[in-house]
């Protein structure tokens, strides 16, 4: 067992401080989060200084330790993290670069690495949410192409997006894994309705996609026709095995301003309050070691392990339970929007629903991992 | 880095449980419960695999190994509720004659006033005069309080991180065995028809005892690398909530059957409570990591 790392890892660690260093302070300031075209420029022109300075690949190619050491550096610096680009970097290059032709791959690679396409994910609907498999958009083949109709929901970055990576069932009578396909859907084919979603935290964070008889070339089929659950699967690996590391750095940090805050007023002198803060202390460390266990195990074995499943289950209930205390700390200021962690607060509510709701991942641990027999 | 178990470290973990699988099975659980005692026999053996020696330098007669490898072992006695004051005689090793060879037991007086195997210990470290002894509630710990024990250490004396962190692995291991088991029950007892692992809420059960005994362990294999008192104290919680959450949830997949004396579960729950009170733990873990959480906070 080895924590340290590499001299050439460590001289990334360097070059990349002292790069971010001078690259922050140029940075723009920051778009209201309500406008989304400002949004969208902001995240894009990040993602291009990256490309610019060599730091747009380590998403993809990186070594998984180097590709820690970033996300732990960007975070610690206040870097923006990946936003408008999260689906394009995260989960449709990673996808189209495993599975895509050599044709898809140049066409669609290097702008989401150039920050000059915006994608979106278009694979939750209203009645296929965790049981993500009962989707029903129906895409029919005509001609060279397909023919998509019905209806996506949760779909982040939606108005802003150039591309949205799309699951739609092209085999009805087909078992429910099997009849899906992966397509890449313009957004500005005639047929696509965008309607913003408003979410308990007031902001307009994801939108509802319609779908009338859109029409996608048959070329922007990634992956075999029905066989888009594997490709699927491929993706979504990936965002449950390291997805969340920036956040495990940024909650540890927004952890000390947290014990700061109350020594400042006083409420640090309340055992209570003090020991709660000390056990998510040991949280957030467990659970940066369990990200770096991972990360050495795919190191090994070039996949995310199934710990992704079991770090993801307890970091969304921590992630809560930290906000949950900032509310203790400030008092009466947590029903204060304009206060820092309120936000995040509300925010931190999605994150045992989305990507796979808990219920849904104890049930892969305790099925995949412990070889419990499928049941009610 | 390469945060991952070495060949070496996979090898001396499996050697530690072939001999406990030999020397202490589940018969020899069972018989320690009805006939209490340390056996000084299998003490001896444990010397002679260099249990207690494992971080002593090779110069000095011991094994030369690290931290990273006592708490690979330790998580091994833990798995295999070994009794006896392993952690006390392990730390004695190279300090008091016999110790390393397992040929004198060892006892530990906690900053709190408890000490276990008072009676068969043949050295004592700390005051244990006029220590009185409890009903203790693990028929495998028994337990004596001494005469100025408050239940809560001292200000001024904090326990051995080296213990504390020991004291971890022994849970870690004990939190392996109740998942272990809780999963073998779910996927053999059939209710309803089918075996009871197919039902959601026991599959949740089992998923959660799975969580609790990964996290604990990334945190305790990392604190046996680093040897740091903040990633010590994160370890010895989190290995504590896993063994103690774990036994419970672990007897309420057996049900009925996990109320009673014959089934193994109170063991593991009644070792994982007495641990919470010893080296460390609790409070002690707690405000340590308060403390440091402030300072780091404040750079």
């Amino acid at each position: 067992m080895d924590l340290s790392y590499s001299p050439e890892e460590e001289d990334f660690r360097a070059r990349l401080r002292d790069w971010l260093g001078k690259a922050l302070p140029a940075l723009p300031p920051k778009p209201s989060p309500d406008d989304w075209p400002g949004r969208r420029a902001w995240d894009l022109g990040w993602q291009r200084m990256l490309y610019d300075a060599g730091y747009a690949h380590v998403h993809w190619d990186a070594e998984p330790t180097t590709r820690l050491i970033f996300l732990e550096e960007t975070e610690k610096a206040g870097a923006p993290y990946v936003g408008a680009n999260f689906v394009g970097l995260l989960h449709a290059g990673p996808t189209i670069a495993a599975e895509g032709t050599d044709a898809q791959r140049a066409r669609w690679l290097e702008p989401i690495l150039r920050g000059e396409e915006v994608w979106c994910q278009g694979f939750s609907e209203p009645d296929a949410g965790s049981d993500l498999a009962a989707l029903r958009t129906r895409a029919w083949r005509d001609g060279d192409d397909y023919v998509v109709s019905g209806s996506k929901i949760w779909t982040s970055h939606a108005e802003v997006a150039d591309w949205c990576e799309l699951l739609v069932r092209t085999d009805p009578t087909a078992a429910k894994h099997r009849g899906i396909t992966w397509l890449a859907m313009p957004m500005d084919a005639p047929g696509i309705t965008v309607r913003p979603l408003r979410t308990l935290a007031g902001s307009a964070e994801f939108a509802e996609v319609f779908l009338d008889e859109v029409r996608v070339p048959a070329a922007h089929r990634v992956g075999e026709e029905n066989d888009g659950w594997r490709v699927t699967m491929v993706t979504l690996s990936f965002e449950r095995g390291t997805a969340f590391v920036g956040e495990v750095v940024a909650c540890r940090r927004v952890l000390g301003e947290l014990a700061r805050a109350a020594h400042a007023d006083g409420r640090w002198d309340d055992p209570v309050l003090r020991r709660r803060l000390a056990l998510l202390e040991a949280e957030f460390r467990a659970l940066w070691r369990l990200t770096q266990w991972n990360v050495s195990e795919a190191s090994a074995g070039g996949v995310p392990g199934v710990g992704g499943s079991i770090f993801k289950l307890r970091y969304s209930h921590a992630r809560q339970e930290l906000y949950d205390t900032a509310a203790d700390v400030l008092g009466d200021a947590a029903l204060d929007l304009d206060r820092p962690w309120v936000l995040d607060r509300l925010s931190s509510l999605s994150y045992t629903i989305a990507a796979g709701t808990s219920q849904i991942q104890r049930t892969i641990v305790a099925e995949r991992i412990l070889g419990l027999p499928k049941g009610r | 880095m390469r945060f991952r178990l070495t060949d070496d470290q996979r090898a001396l973990r499996q050697g530690v449980r072939d001999l406990l699988a030999r020397r202490f099975d589940r018969d020899a659980l069972r018989a320690a419960v009805e006939r209490p005692g340390l056996d000084r026999a299998l003490w001896r053996e444990l010397g002679a695999a260099g249990f207690f020696a494992l971080r002593l330098p090779e110069a000095a007669g011991g094994v030369g190994l690290g931290l990273p490898e006592a708490v690979l072992a330790f998580e091994e006695a833990g798995r295999a509720l070994l009794p006896g004051p392993l952690a006390a005689t392990h730390l004695a090793a190279g300090r008091v004659p016999g110790a390393a060879e397992g040929e004198t037991v060892v006892t530990a007086v906690d900053p709190g006033g408890l000490v276990e195997w008072l009676a068969e210990a043949d050295v004592v470290e700390g005051d244990a005069t006029g220590a009185v002894s409890l009903r203790s509630v693990d028929p495998l710990t028994p337990l004596h309080r001494t005469a100025g024990g408050s239940g809560q250490p001292a200000a001024d004396h904090v326990a051995d991180p080296v213990a504390v962190l020991l004291t971890a692995a022994e849970q870690l291991g004990t939190a392996t065995r109740a998942c272990e088991l809780a999963v073998q029950h779910a996927r053999a007892r059939e209710q309803f028809g089918q075996p009871i692992g197919a039902f959601q809420a026991v599959k949740h059960l089992c998923a959660e005892l799975l969580v609790r005994v990964e996290v604990a362990r990334a945190a305790v294999y990392a604190a046996a690398v680093t040897a740091d008192p903040g990633d010590i104290a994160a370890a010895r919680l989190l290995a504590d909530e896993a063994a103690v959450r774990g036994a419970r949830d672990c007897l309420q997949v057996h049900g009925g059957m996990g109320f009673t004396w014959e089934a193994d579960v109170h063991l593991l729950l009644k070792r994982a409570w007495v641990r919470t009170r010893r080296a460390g733990g609790g409070t002690e873990s707690e405000e340590l990591l308060a403390r440091e959480l402030l300072t780091a906070a404040g750079r």
